[in-house]
């Protein structure tokens, strides 16, 4: 069920509890738990597929879950943006904001010092006239962000608000992004990219529905199980199932043990197993690719992998 | 084995009065992946379609294994655009045995690799992206390309997905082919032998990340609430980035950040600054920034 939540105070958060999706057959989201806090930013990481649309779209109020719990608040307290910006093509950017002041009750005076305010600070200021159809991509997600934070929400959900966007215009979403949770909003973004997710206060990785980590960067990357070695060569045999490029170089992960066995075990692969001076302290990057790698792995046994 | 693969010399183009690339020169040499930087507006994308022999140039040269582009050297390269450059209503086995034959190669080239098989018989449209991106980078190869051209090959896919199709642009340049590839992605510099940034048209920097980095510091802040000092940097017409608890502030020495901040509970200490920090600071300095125009210091 949903549970549209009293007014923000204290101590209040927004999420899901034990939320399932379905479509069809398919399990969109399994039994996710998921917590955003008022004043922090919380990243939603994953690749194509892996349930974070779903995710937002329930917190945003626009899915109902199959089972578990929504928590968010009131509808006029939430901000969305939608993937691809969710801003009128055939609108210019003053409409499409004069637009959304009107639906979110925002009284005119304010709504028009505070859009002239943050077009200005995202350089949006001398395009106002323009359709939102006609903008380049980094300005038209722009607009998205402060369309979707115009009206001070208690709980702003961005879906990929930064995809395909330039450094610059990036460097702009967030600021845009900050400003909302310095004003005290509950800001939840998706993201594919991981250093935006290390930048955020809280992080969520989901995996084909499921939740592969959660915490803040610094947890996720501490929980990483095993090891991790950087080496020159891909490993030959088994550990190089357990490779992926990083940087010109390999990083092997070492779940706790399974090298010990390889390295005892007659063949080539022995010659090459890395030494202890080759450890590197893995970033979110490696945690993640890590999760991803580990459910990989445990769904294709080895000998039955296709390539 | 002397002929470079790409070559720009001093190239211009115009559209009107607009210079889109101006004065630009780079190569890419066999074996070598080069990365083109740059914000939108800055100019990749003439300078690819000029590389690729789609515009001329107003002035100066390009240079494709030697000569000037042809159909002759557009066999010779394998391009992968942004929008993947597959065709949505054929199937993924007809799309690669259509590539092939566009480039005159035989039923081998046209072979759909093991790990893409169980989707050959699909409408490519309906295809998860992840998959469609592994059919393009495919197609792209098939020809054994001595120059590759990636337009930001790995937006949007999970980092163990993107680690592989590097592995894949690498494979390809062990093979001996250049690579030129663009991406927003900074993270992804690192994969890169050389990087090249644009700004406004224009070469701004090139050389290693380390090399175009170089000792650029920039200022950081710790503070008891970091919204507060947001705040307070915001109001003083200072560039602040939000990561994590902590501020950080290019283009601002720590001594006038400090005195942004007045009497707020902070520190604030100097670090060396992220390529992308350097990147924003080249692009700002060039003057080129879509829509702004006067906002930073």
């Amino acid at each position: 069920m949903t549970a549209p939540g009293a007014a923000g105070s204290a101590g209040d958060w927004w999420g899901a509890e034990d939320v399932c999706v379905r479509f069809g057959d398919a399990l969109a989201l399994d039994h996710v738990w998921f917590r955003a806090e008022p004043g922090r930013v919380s990243a939603v990481v994953g690749g194509d597929g892996a349930g974070r649309t779903t995710l937002l779209r329930c917190l945003a109020g626009a899915l109902a879950p199959a089972s578990g719990r929504v928590r968010r608040p009131a509808r006029m307290a939430t901000g969305y943006m939608s993937a691809g910006s969710g801003v009128y093509p055939d609108l210019s950017v003053t409409e499409n904001l004069a637009f959304r002041a009107t639906a979110y009750r925002v009284p005119p005076q304010q709504a028009s010092e505070r859009s002239a305010e943050l077009l200005a600070r995202a350089g949006l200021d001398r395009v106002g006239d323009r359709l939102a159809g006609q903008l380049s991509g980094g300005m038209r997600q722009k607009l998205g962000v402060i369309a979707a934070m115009l009206h001070r929400p208690d709980l702003l959900v961005l879906d990929e608000p930064t995809t395909g966007v330039d450094p610059v215009s990036r460097a702009d979403l967030w600021w845009l992004i900050a400003r909302a949770a310095a004003g005290g909003a509950a800001v939840v973004l998706a993201t594919s990219y991981l250093d935006e997710a290390e930048r955020a206060h809280d992080v969520l990785v989901l995996d084909a529905g499921t939740v592969l980590a959660t915490g803040t960067a610094e947890q996720i990357v501490a929980a990483m199980p095993g090891t991790l070695t950087v080496t020159r060569e891909r490993p030959a045999g088994e550990a190089g199932r357990r490779a992926w490029r990083r940087e010109g170089r390999w990083r092997v992960w070492d779940p706790a043990g399974l090298d010990t066995a390889d390295a005892v075990a007659p063949g080539p692969q022995a010659a090459v197993t890395p030494g202890p001076q080759d450890v590197v302290a893995p970033d979110l990057q490696d945690a993640v690719t890590v999760a991803i790698l580990a459910r990989e792995l445990a769904l294709v046994p080895a000998g039955q992998e296709s390539r | 084995m002397t002929e470079l693969p790409a070559q720009a010399v001093a190239v211009t183009r115009a559209f009107g009065h607009f210079v889109a690339v101006d004065q630009v020169d780079l190569e890419v040499r066999p074996g070598e992946v080069v990365g083109l930087l740059g914000a939108n507006g800055a100019g990749k994308t003439t300078l690819i379609r000029l590389l690729l022999g789609l515009l001329r140039p107003s002035g100066g040269e390009i240079r494709l294994f030697g000569e000037p582009p042809s159909r002759h050297t557009r066999r010779r390269i394998g391009y992968v655009p942004q929008g993947l450059g597959l065709y949505d209503d054929l199937t993924l086995a007809e799309n690669l045995a259509f590539s092939a034959a566009a480039y005159g190669e035989g039923p081998e080239a046209a072979a759909v690799p093991a790990p893409l098989r169980r989707y050959r018989g699909t409408v490519t449209g309906a295809l998860p992206l992840g998959v469609q991106r592994t059919a393009a980078f495919t197609e792209a190869l098939a020809h054994r390309p001595d120059l590759l051209v990636l337009d930001e090959p790995t937006s949007g896919v999970d980092p163990l997905a993107r680690a592989r199709l590097w592995e894949t642009v690498a494979g390809a340049a062990a093979a001996g082919a250049g690579v030129l590839v663009t991406t927003h992605y900074m993270d992804e510099a690192g994969e890169c032998d050389r990087l090249v940034i644009m700004a406004a048209g224009r070469v701004v920097a090139r050389g290693t990340a380390r090399e175009i980095t170089g000792d650029t510091r920039i200022s950081v802040v710790e503070a008891g609430s970091w919204a507060a000092a947001f705040g307070a940097l915001e109001a003083a017409g200072l560039p602040v980035a939000l990561v994590g608890r902590t501020l950080r502030v290019p283009g601002a020495p720590p001594d006038a950040v400090r005195r942004a901040l007045g009497d707020l509970p902070a520190a604030v200490t100097s670090a060396p600054a992220t390529l992308e920090e350097r990147f924003f600071e080249l692009t700002l300095s060039s003057g080129q920034t879509e829509g702004h125009h006067d906002r930073r210091p």
